[in-house]
């Protein structure tokens, strides 16, 4: 990304009495983009983004917006607006005064209120329900009216506020594709919060994984995904297996490491030197099962017993405990050649991978 | 069962008290406001209309109109006084809220008819407040405070500002903040934020406390007659003088029955505000 941020935060500090929620953070928000915050609840994500609105003041550091200052201007005056996790609709406004409420603040005429107001409606699919009360909509609906409520105001930067963990599941899953829809539809800035990884690897263009008050990783959900940096990140998004080895030897950017004893053949991007401690990560999906009676290779490989045997339809989740003690976690997808795979509890199995689907840290 | 024994105990007694002490006294009031006035025996069983036709007088409209105005004036001061009390008051930490609610309440605890004697000590013209000033050399001569209209709002908003302060309390302490920052998010700057967000969502408050406020400062005679010195009749002390010195029972009842309808009208207004403020989404917003 070669443009001027939009919103550029230096040095950001958020101290409350003696908690600091925000500890001298540093992000770059390019304009168009959707960047999700994800994190554990309490990990400062929720101030980011209400520092960004100005409902918080800046401890230390500073904000800028289109390359000014921000810190100063109340919220009213930022080009900013935000879709608020209780949704926060005014119960004594119908839908339209709630979408018009932003407008009629900025003295817009009554003609372009309409107009607004509807085309609003129309990019969230609400539209016929102008009259309607707040309390008089579903959870998916008031969320739909939020949203109107607060692209009418064509932001610069549109914040959520993890808008969607109100909802059941199947209507999440729903809100994912309409909110990247309105996002693609808009071309504004989207800032979206969540704890949840699925929703963030789903929608985003970028992810900022936080925790504590600072940023761990920043990157594409997949460089998230399949190269996390440390094993905060590794562990908070998405279920990974953790295998402590020793690096063995070195070669020209890959290693041969040591686990439980067998000699597996790693990438060395962080370059290792001999004998340190290590950890190999593996993704459930990245690992490889195969049935005792049908094990031919020399490979290297783990052994041990499938535990249990979870049938999730396209894909089986299996809990496998290796010989040397520990519990493993593996999916394996059904795919055309391997039709007859059916793995029973108590089966014994070898475990491998393939060279370099995995994370050394 | 014991329970619903109970329970039955619980309304049925409260239901008797009110039909005993409150329900057949003033069906007896509606009975005389039709029957005939007899300067000997105060009443003789005669239908008759005279009760109404005395009041329905130019006199005791223009008390009506008086009684009112000092009514919704009394009311427009203890909002204007009550509301940013009260915003602040349900605003503060907790303990502090329970302070001030607890400060409030403690003056309930002397009769208002000793408070308001309390007031004539402070306003007199040798009073605490004059002695005060003069002895300060701020006035070289005593201020006229004691039996003045000002007297009479002074004591009619010291008395009745709990009861407006007190709805408006709880409406502002359920109000929900984050509506607040959704409005500055929109671009409401705090005027609109009041105008727009507070005002309506605590309307409930404000109708509830004006009606406390507004009725009772229809009917309390005492308070204009002893700081106002009986200059100007309200409904109130109009009532009283029916009864107990002109001796017109008929006149008296009427008058009663008049200012009920008034008060009536006033709770039925309040009552539509309330269901109206209901339906427009209060009760989800918890």
């Amino acid at each position: 990304m070669e443009k001027a941020p939009i919103v550029r935060l230096k040095g950001v500090t958020k101290r409350f009495d003696d908690v600091t929620a925000v500890d001298s953070l540093n992000l770059d928000i390019y304009p168009g983009e959707f960047l999700t915050l994800l994190g554990p609840s309490g990990c400062g994500k929720t101030t980011v983004l209400r520092l960004i609105a100005g409902f918080e003041t800046l401890t230390q550091g500073e904000i800028f917006m289109n390359g000014s200052r921000l810190d100063g201007i109340p919220p009213n005056k930022r080009n900013v607006n935000t879709v608020f996790q209780s949704y926060a609709l005014f119960p004594h406004m119908t839908v339209f005064e709630n979408i018009a409420f932003g407008l009629r603040m900025k003295q817009t005429d009554a003609s372009a209120i309409g107009r607004q107001v509807r085309e609003a409606l129309d990019i969230v699919k609400m539209s016929g329900l102008e009259s309607r009360m707040p309390h008089q909509l579903s959870g998916g609906q008031q969320q739909r009216v939020a949203m109107a409520r607060a692209i009418v105001n064509k932001p610069l930067v549109l914040l959520l506020d993890e808008p969607l963990s109100a909802l059941d599941y199947r209507l999440r899953q729903e809100m994912e594709i309409e909110l990247k829809r309105v996002h693609r539809q808009l071309g504004i800035t989207f800032v979206f919060v969540t704890h949840d990884q699925e929703e963030a690897i789903s929608m985003s263009d970028r992810i900022a994984v936080m925790n504590q008050g600072a940023i761990e990783q920043i990157g594409t959900p997949i460089q998230i995904y399949e190269e996390p940096k440390n094993m905060f990140v590794a562990k908070f998004v998405g279920e990974i297996n953790v295998f402590d080895a020793f690096v063995r030897e070195v070669g020209n950017g890959s290693a041969v490491v040591d686990i439980h004893g067998r000699l597996f053949p790693v990438q060395n991007r962080s370059r290792f030197g001999p004998g340190s401690l290590v950890k190999v990560l593996l993704r459930p999906e990245d690992i490889q099962v195969t049935v005792e009676e049908e094990w031919s290779g020399s490979d290297p490989s783990l052994t041990g017993r499938v535990d249990e045997v979870i049938y999730k339809g396209k894909t089986v989740d299996l809990i496998i405990s290796l010989d040397e003690g520990e519990s493993i976690f593996v999916t394996q997808f059904f795919n055309e050649d391997q039709e007859n795979i059916i793995y029973r509890e108590g089966q014994r199995v070898h475990v491998n991978w393939l060279y370099g689907w995995e994370v050394v840290l | 069962m014991v329970k619903s024994r109970f329970r039955n105990f619980a309304v049925g007694s409260t239901m008797l008290w009110i039909t005993v002490f409150v329900v057949v006294p003033y069906l007896f009031v509606v009975l005389y406001s039709f029957l005939e006035r007899d300067p000997a025996a105060i009443i003789a069983w005669n239908f008759d209309l005279a009760g109404y036709r005395e009041i329905f007088s130019p006199v005791f409209l223009v008390v009506c109109w008086y009684s009112l105005l000092l009514a919704l004036g009394t009311t427009v001061i203890s909002l204007l006084a009550g509301y940013p009390f009260a915003f602040i008051l349900a605003r503060m930490p907790r303990p502090l809220q329970r302070m001030g609610l607890l400060l409030m309440i403690i003056p309930f605890w002397t009769s208002s008819l000793i408070r308001t004697y309390a007031l004539i000590i402070l306003m007199k013209a040798n009073g605490i407040i004059n002695t005060a000033l003069l002895s300060l050399g701020l006035i070289e001569e005593p201020l006229n405070m004691l039996y003045t209209q000002t007297a009479v709002f002074v004591g009619l908003v010291y008395t009745l500002l709990p009861f407006m302060v007190l709805p408006l309390y709880t409406s502002i302490q359920k109000l929900d903040t984050r509506l607040i920052e959704a409005a500055r998010d929109l671009g409401a700057a705090n005027r609109h934020i009041f105008t727009r967000i507070i005002v309506p969502l605590t309307m409930p408050g404000i109708v509830a406390g004006s009606t406390m406020v507004f009725l009772p400062a229809l009917g309390l005679f005492y308070i204009p007659d002893l700081l106002g010195g009986a200059q100007t009749m309200l409904i109130g002390n109009f009532i009283k003088n029916q009864f107990l010195t002109t001796v017109n029972w008929p006149a008296g009842s009427a008058a009663s029955v008049v200012l009920t309808v008034i008060m009536c009208l006033f709770l039925y207004v309040y009552f539509l505000s309330s269901r109206k403020a209901h339906t427009s989404g209060m009760g989800d917003m918890a």
